[in-house]
């Protein structure tokens, strides 16, 4: 159901996190809807409050307290007697209350399937897409031995699993023998010992009846569509829906203070809005965004223990997310030194360091990781690794988000030297519009210069795309606002949620070092005009501010081009941000960073300087 | 063992300490309430179950899964040996000739056979598990079939990170002062069985040493990240640790890289030298913080055991601090004052930040998310 301003004029929404609940109050104000406060408390689901209700009430405490200040009313007030007052009267009360939730570690799930990378990856990307934490992906052809696949069922203990296997009317034997190791195993749940682990089977339809009578003693079993009834067909919407359903029926029953919680979450005709995961309630931001500007998307939330990545590609607006476990900045920090090596780390740093020194450093982050970096050449490290976790984060994205694998594609005559196949990424950095940034590094970097510096160096964009991050990462509660009010959402969205820092132009090729790789003339909206031709390897920072628009004539040089169709001179619209345009000529497939180290420090120092991005001393 | 997250560590001469020792499944709990207990002893023990072995036995068999049940010799439940038959056809014509059988490869429990897959799984025997107390103290209270609370009263330091599991020595000085690194020269045969103690650092070598000659734990200031890596193998990820099979614990007062052992510590230790000593490395910054712990037994009096209040670590005007992060990493300081405003560090990072004073009597502005309060 959705709902317009003549229903909706304010609205409360939470994210109940691990550690903080954050509220935000949305109104509808002047004719747009705005976001206009915001507060947080910490989160009350363990021990001694063990009521989520009680973090929810404090962080809505604040926002009325902040109400009351910005619009010098004492007497607004959004809950009486400790619950929601739906719908608003005058000052009192709200016209919906929504809410996401990750605490008590989100939702954790392990998924089966019998080919690892066709109707295993098809059950992954299900149970990621709805916002889960895929524990482990067990196939029949996973190469582990049958005993292994049982111990380590056994040792995980998710809030679900989800099976699937074989097309319909395809094998039997192999998802049923997948059956059997789960019941062997025994699996049970994560919260609480008094029930069954909730399965959900979503494979062959022909083999509904043996995989019952295998597991139904062991497990709460519930069927649902296959997710993969043909090879070239995914089918993943029921099977999101019913682990949507079970994560509110069983999985969130089982945290302290839910039961009420989901009594809360209400429209304005007082008809239940479910509480969505956290990760979930994201992607149906990024989607509603992508659709109605008509771009393509990607975002990262880097914390300290994971990163998250969500993208929207293709005219279809397919969603992919992808959750790097054990990339991030403080508790995993050190994971980003073992996976990236520390060449890969170092080539990002403008100045000599020792090996041990800066292994050291390293893992006093990880053991203390509450601290920061109060020296100007600890904040560089750390933005050094910060780009690797995000590269390497990004990189596993793009070989999850394909087209399916194991189908046969029909392909016309322009294609046929193409080097496309089935299992493609869908991941084009040429087309992507929009790059979004969140999370500690990003979102609280002493200077948003290198917040855009993070974001270019890690994920290399192509052609021309814009830059922003969510400074208070407030998409998880528009995401679920979405599911009653798209409108107040996507408003909200462009308007509150997202900082600009500006637009990066960079075109894609290869060319000589000081050989001319863009022509560009800029028209500043003040009238001045930034004209230049730029050697390859080099980058400029113009200013233009938020919310202005620069005509800009683009012209590469050599063999390089500057959007999908392969053009290679262009005429567009510069969007400005607390940063600015950032033209980059270092190239792009390939990106490369001078070898010799000498080099190389000064190239990146030659970068900074020209970006501002650190203070110059560091620079010298 | 698992506690909220607070800045701080303790080392403490004296105080109440409370251990649950559980087991991983339900089983039997081995003592009473108020019976004194040793470290050494076996307080609970459970059988785990067995590994389950999975066998296909309609393809060893040659035979359709459904076919199967005509040859199968045993059902779901029955107990079996190794080499216990499952399951034999009757050979060419029924005449034994060519006859071909399937044994059992463990002892154990037929679980289940299924004519679906043709697949029988075998459970082998139970494996038993015991826990030992640990600390030495009393059984003050018994968790019924899951394990027991110990209690007793130590000297108690927590480390900042270690490697390896639990284990009990007697406390051994190496160090004469808390900036020394110790050296392999300096570890003999005398050392076997002991924990010892070195100043700010310890290096492979000696490490190795100590090993070899059977040290139980080496207590440091600091160590360095590329010896770690060199004793584990491998380069280590995130920080859970505690079940590294190297030969040795490992903890750590300070950090990582060469920082004296703080006095505090270095004095306490010096003198309970001799003592007996329960260790482990166990770290786990996320999710219930679990930080190495050093546990020095005292003698006690059963009404002695009221446990202590729970103080959250406070940072005020006269709060001893260490410092954990560059610059000054590692010294101790006391705060003089916090101002409220947020105050611009070398980073360019705005942050609440405190003044503190070090023991030379220099005073400097430090990031309040960068210290930790040493407590008593």
């Amino acid at each position: 159901m959705q709902y317009d301003e003549k229903r909706l004029t304010r609205i409360v929404a939470t994210d109940c996190g691990s550690t903080t609940t954050k509220a935000i109050l949305i109104e509808w104000i002047d004719g747009e809807y705005r976001q206009t406060v915001r507060g947080e408390a910490p989160t009350t689901v363990e021990a001694p409050l063990n009521d989520v209700t009680k973090g929810v009430i404090n962080s809505v405490q604040e926002l009325e307290e902040l109400a009351r200040l910005k619009y010098h009313n004492p007497n607004i007030k959004f809950m009486e007697n400790g619950e929601f007052v739906i719908p608003r009267k005058g000052d009192i009360g709200v016209d919906a209350y929504v809410s996401t939730s990750s605490a008590g570690g989100g939702l954790q799930m392990m998924v089966t399937g019998v080919v690892a990378s066709m109707t295993g990856e098809s059950a992954e990307r299900a149970a990621l897409g709805a916002g889960a934490i895929v524990m482990d992906l067990i196939a029949s052809n996973d190469k582990r031995m049958n005993h292994e696949k049982i111990e380590r069922i056994r040792q995980l203990r998710p809030d679900m699993i989800l099976m699937a296997g074989g097309e319909d009317g395809g094998t039997i034997k192999h998802v049923v023998e997948m059956a059997e190791l789960v019941a062997a195993a025994d699996p049970k749940p994560r919260l609480g010992s008094g029930y069954k682990l909730p399965v959900i089977y979503a494979g062959n339809k022909m083999a509904i009846q043996e995989v019952e009578e295998t597991l139904k003693d062991k497990v709460n079993l519930m069927i649902t569509e296959n997710i993969r009834p043909k090879l070239e067909v995914e089918n993943l919407g029921p099977a999101r829906d019913k682990i949507h359903n079970i994560f509110m029926e069983h999985v969130m029953q089982q945290a302290p203070g839910y039961n009420k919680l989901m009594t809360w979450t209400m429209g304005p005709e007082h008809e239940i809005v479910p509480i969505m995961p956290t990760p979930a309630a994201v992607g149906n931001i990024m989607q509603a965004v992508a659709r109605a500007e008509n771009i393509e998307v990607v975002g990262v939330d880097i914390g300290g223990a994971t990163t998250d990545i969500f993208s929207v590609f293709t005219e279809d607006f397919i969603f992919n997310r992808t959750v790097s476990a054990n990339l991030g900045m403080s508790y995993s920090i050190s994971n980003v030194l073992a996976s990236a090596g520390l060449p890969n780390i170092m080539r990002w740093v403008p100045f000599f360091i020792d090996e041990s020194e800066l292994r050291n450093m390293i893992k006093n982050k990880m053991i203390r990781p509450t601290t920061i970096p109060s020296l100007l050449e600890e904040l560089v490290l750390e933005q050094a690794i910060a780009k690797e976790a995000l590269r390497l984060a990004f990189e596993q994205h793009k070989e999850f988000a394909v087209t399916l694998k194991g189908t046969q594609r029909q392909r016309d005559i322009s294609e046929a030297f193409s080097q496309s196949t089935s299992g493609a990424t869908i991941v084009n950095m040429m087309s992507l519009g929009l790059l979004v940034g969140s999370g500690g590094v990003l979102s609280h970097a002493p200077r948003r210069n290198q917040s855009a510096m993070m974001l270019i160096d890690a994920f290399l964009p192509e052609g021309i795309t814009r830059l922003a991050v969510d400074s208070i990462f407030m998409m998880p509660h528009l995401g679920v606002l979405s599911e009653i009010c798209e409108k107040a959402a996507t408003e909200v969205f462009n308007k509150d949620c997202l900082i600009y820092l500006g637009t990066c132009v960079a075109p894609v090729g290869k060319n000589k070092l000081g050989k001319p790789a863009l022509t560009a003339k800029i028209n500043l909206p003040d009238g001045t005009v930034f004209e230049e031709e730029i050697p390859y390897g080099e980058m400029r920072l113009i200013p233009l501010g938020v919310g202005e628009v620069a005509k800009a004539k683009l012209k590469a040089h050599g063999g390089m081009i500057l959007d999908k169709d392969k053009n290679k001179e262009l005429e567009v619209d510069l969007y400005g941000g607390v940063v600015g345009i950032i033209l980059d000529t270092r190239g792009r497939q390939p990106f490369e960073l001078p070898p010799d180290p000498e080099t190389r420090i000064n190239s990146l120092k030659k970068w900074m300087r020209e970006l501002k991005a650190y203070p110059e001393q560091i620079l010298k | 063992m698992g506690q909220a997250y607070s800045a701080g560590l303790t080392v403490t001469e004296n105080t109440v300490l409370r251990k649950e020792r559980l087991l991983p499944l339900k089983g039997e709990v081995l003592v009473n309430k108020g019976d004194k207990v040793k470290a050494e002893d076996v307080v609970a023990q459970t059988l785990l179950p067995g590994k389950v072995v999975p066998l296909n036995l309609a393809n060893k068999l040659g035979v359709t899964p459904a076919q199967l049940s005509n040859f199968v010799k045993v059902k779901a439940g029955d107990q079996i040996k190794k080499g216990t038959v499952l399951a034999e056809n009757k050979g060419l014509f029924g005449l034994g000739i060519m006859k071909n059988s399937v044994t059992s490869p463990t002892d154990g429990e037929v679980e289940s056979i299924s004519a679906h897959t043709g697949q029988i799984l075998l459970r082998e025997p139970r494996i038993p598990v015991q826990v030992k107390a640990f600390i030495d103290g009393v059984v003050t209270d018994i968790i019924p079939n899951e394990g027991v609370i110990i209690e007793n009263k130590s000297a108690y330091v927590q480390g900042i990170f270690g490697i390896g599991g639990e284990t009990v020595g007697t406390l051994k000085f190496l160090a004469s002062s808390p900036e020394e690194e110790l050296l392999p020269e300096k570890i003999d045969d005398s050392c076997a069985g002991t924990i010892i103690i070195a100043g700010a650092f310890v290096r492979y070598p000696a490490i190795d040493k100590a090993r070899k000659v059977g040290v139980k734990a080496i207590i440091t200031g600091g160590i360095d990240d590329q010896d770690i890596k060199q004793l584990l193998g491998y380069d280590l990820g995130v920080a859970i640790t505690g079940h590294e099979n190297v030969g040795i614990t490992i903890v750590c007062t300070e950090g990582f890289g060469k920082i004296n052992m703080a006095k505090k510590t270095f004095n306490l230790l010096q003198k309970f030298n001799g003592a007996k000593t329960s260790i482990h490395g166990r770290t786990q910054i996320r999710a219930g913080v679990i930080r190495p712990e050093i546990i020095i037994p005292l003698e006690f009096q059963a009404e002695e055991l009221t446990a202590p209040e729970i103080k959250l670590p406070v940072l005020e005007v006269g709060t001893l601090i260490r410092v954990i992060r560059q610059p000054n990493f590692g010294k101790i300081a006391r705060v003089i004052s916090l101002p409220e405003e947020l105050t611009k560090v070398e980073s360019e990072t705005l942050v609440r930040v405190l003044k503190a004073q070090f023991e030379d009597g220099t005073e400097a502005l430090i990031p309040r998310a960068n210290v930790e309060v040493i407590e008593s």
